[in-house]
């Protein structure tokens, strides 16, 4: 196990998933901080919150199977002085107990950290019950919240970490864990609110987040052979969203395609318009998610293949984008 | 130990200025849910005026008892009485429901001195009052937490969710009282979808069920000692209720349930409940 930078990271994201390296690092926090406790609906294991549990069973609660029961529990554990992580498969947060965090929790602006797991696609051959395509459209929605798609499990930590600096509501969207990961370490930047440029391009933007930030870096990796420079920005917070960046890549490259496991409908691309239109900034633009449909079962990685959220789905919007390969209006600027 | 007759004669003294006062909301307010208001007034005066341990000169004092008012459109008798308490003067009660007033509808604690918990919308209260008991738990803290919902409330299934945690950690910190006033909005609890047998069903849930009057301040007050004390198992208090308690032609009405009144009306509920307490 690899043990690297100060004394909360503790992860090998080779062998650990990102939910596991959730659990570890929420241990690793909770010996320097007393406030921390976890609560999950009988997904103690699944959310990897046993991580945690193993190093302070008197600091877990596991409340059953009750979603606005967790909720209500971590506003009413928030409101006693404690700092609550707070557990549960992505679609049962947003929207099984979407009030609960809007009101209980929101509205009295109290620092419960809601971490999803298994959101987007991820729990692909779970079926469609399972997926979560509109989290960040509602939680987007509520005031107080800020809300963050790490890349990887590297990420995860240092979100984890970060997100104890914000004295208010986190919804911290992860996934199963088994994506491949995207950073080596944890030398590198991460900010709540300042997204990262993963690398450098002039002819494109993808802005991206989550599962979307490695493949989008390895569709730059091919298209750069066709001659094609693709900036990668990974937009982790998603609330409040960094404006700055999207100006910078509407005016270094013109063109912006956001990439999302979410429906194009109030998620990432949503974000990214509003500040291109509010700025004035005309750019080639283009949503790519999940189009407004109920997502198939399969694999994660098949569907994943199928909606074209991996690199080769992504490298074909971008080329789309480019005018390589025909499909969308290439006459858009006439319009 | 039972209370004096002197303590009942206090509390009932308290209580009767503050249901002229719930009258006088409904005036200020333009309207108000007066009938679930007055049924649950004797419980929220035992409390604030004899158990909650609280501080009003300092309303974020750590030590104290956090109390949710679940049944949040009870709160044309609950902001009187954290006003009555001390927390806020009487006459800021004349701004209830008006544009930027603190008071509204349904209680919001980012507003109001004294106020712990928004609520109104139902079925909040009791996870919310369960994780607050788990939490002072687990800081080795004292506080007591009351929660008070409403008997149609319990149709809520989160209810039933948090009274399973609550049972299952045995959070005996944590008191849930109903205000059984037997009614709805569109009829009786048992027309409508019937809550009964009510108490077995807390006591199958592995709650001790206290089924008492909840006018009488004996009765009442009898009930918050044995939950005070409570060890191992957690105390439900069902409170029976009348919804409207004092005013006779409120009483058991549903047109009650949230109304609004002219000076008249108001001067003859007032009647009504000065000949309540002057019967005894």
């Amino acid at each position: 196990m690899a043990v690297t930078g100060t004394n909360w990271t503790c992860y090998d994201s080779s062998t650990m998933t990102s939910r596991e390296i959730y659990g570890r690092t929420l241990a690793e926090l909770a010996r320097e901080d007393n406030r921390i406790v976890a609560v999950t609906g009988d997904l103690e294991k699944s959310t990897a919150l046993n991580k945690f549990g193993e190093v302070f069973p008197e600091r877990i609660i596991n409340v059953g199977i009750a979603e606005q029961n967790l909720f209500g529990t971590a506003a009413g554990l928030a409101k006693s002085g404690l700092i609550p992580f707070a557990s549960t498969f992505a679609i049962f947060a947003c929207l099984r107990a979407g009030e609960q965090i809007r009101t209980d929790i929101a509205y009295q602006n109290l620092p419960v950290k809601v971490i999803a797991t298994h959101a987007g696609l991820s729990f692909g051959h779970a079926g469609t019950t399972h997926h979560c395509t509109e989290d960040f459209a509602v939680m987007r929605a509520i005031p107080n919240m800020t809300v963050i798609c790490p890349a990887d499990g590297v990420e995860t930590s240092m979100a984890i970490r970060a997100c104890m600096d914000i004295n208010g509501p986190v919804y911290m969207r992860i996934g199963r864990g088994f994506e491949p990961p995207c950073y080596e370490d944890e030398n590198h930047p991460f900010e709540i609110g300042r997204a990262n440029v993963m690398r450098g391009g002039t002819d494109i933007t993808v802005i991206t987040c989550g599962i979307g930030v490695l493949q989008s870096l390895n569709a730059a990796a091919t298209l750069e052979e066709e001659g094609i420079s693709v900036r990668v920005v990974n937009m982790h917070t998603l609330k409040p969203l960094d404006r700055e960046a999207v100006i910078a890549a509407a005016k270094d490259t013109g063109r912006i395609l956001t990439v999302e496991e979410h429906n194009v409908i109030g998620g990432l691309g949503d974000a990214v318009a509003c500040v291109l239109a509010e700025e004035g900034l005309s750019v080639k633009f283009r949503k790519h998610g999940m189009q407004d449909v109920f997502s198939a079962i399969g694999y994660a990685e098949d569907l994943y293949a199928h909606y074209g959220l991996d690199a080769n789905g992504i490298a074909e919007q971008i080329r789309l984008m480019m005018g390589v390969i025909s499909g969308i209006d290439d006459n858009w600027e006439d319009e | 130990m039972p209370i004096t007759p002197e303590e009942d004669r206090r509390l009932r003294e308290i209580a009767k200025e503050l249901r002229m006062t719930v009258i006088d909301v409904m005036a200020w307010a333009g309207g108000a849910h007066v009938g679930g208001s007055l049924s649950c007034l004797d419980i929220l005066v035992a409390l604030y005026f004899k158990y909650l341990k609280l501080n009003p000169a300092d309303p974020e004092w750590e030590e104290r008892d956090r109390f949710i008012l679940s049944k949040g459109h009870a709160a044309a008798s609950y902001i009187p009485v954290l006003s009555k308490r001390g927390f806020f003067p009487h006459d800021e009660l004349r701004s209830f429901n008006h544009f930027g007033s603190p008071f509204a509808m349904h209680p919001d604690c980012n507003k109001i001195v004294g106020c712990d918990v928004s609520a109104g919308s139902l079925g909040h209260g009791l996870p919310i009052a369960f994780g607050l008991g788990a939490g002072f738990r687990f800081q080795g803290r004292n506080n007591k937490v009351v929660c008070l919902m409403g008997d149609g409330e319990c149709c809520e299934g989160s209810i039933w969710e948090a009274a399973m945690s609550i049972a299952h950690y045995k959070t005996t910190n944590v008191i849930p009282i109903v205000d059984r006033n037997m009614l709805m909005i569109d009829g009786t609890t048992e027309q409508e979808i019937g809550l009964e047998p009510f108490a077995e069903k807390w006591r199958a849930f592995g709650f001790q069920p206290l089924e008492i009057d909840g006018h009488s301040f004996p009765a009442i007050c009898h009930a918050l000692d044995i939950a005070w004390a409570a060890k191992d198992r957690p105390v439900v208090i069902i409170a029976k209720t009348v919804k409207g308690k004092g005013v006779d032609f409120m009483e058991n009405r549903l047109e009650y349930h949230y109304a609004s009144g002219d000076s008249t009306m108001c001067e003859k509920a007032k009647a009504s409940i000065e000949a309540m307490y002057r019967e005894g």
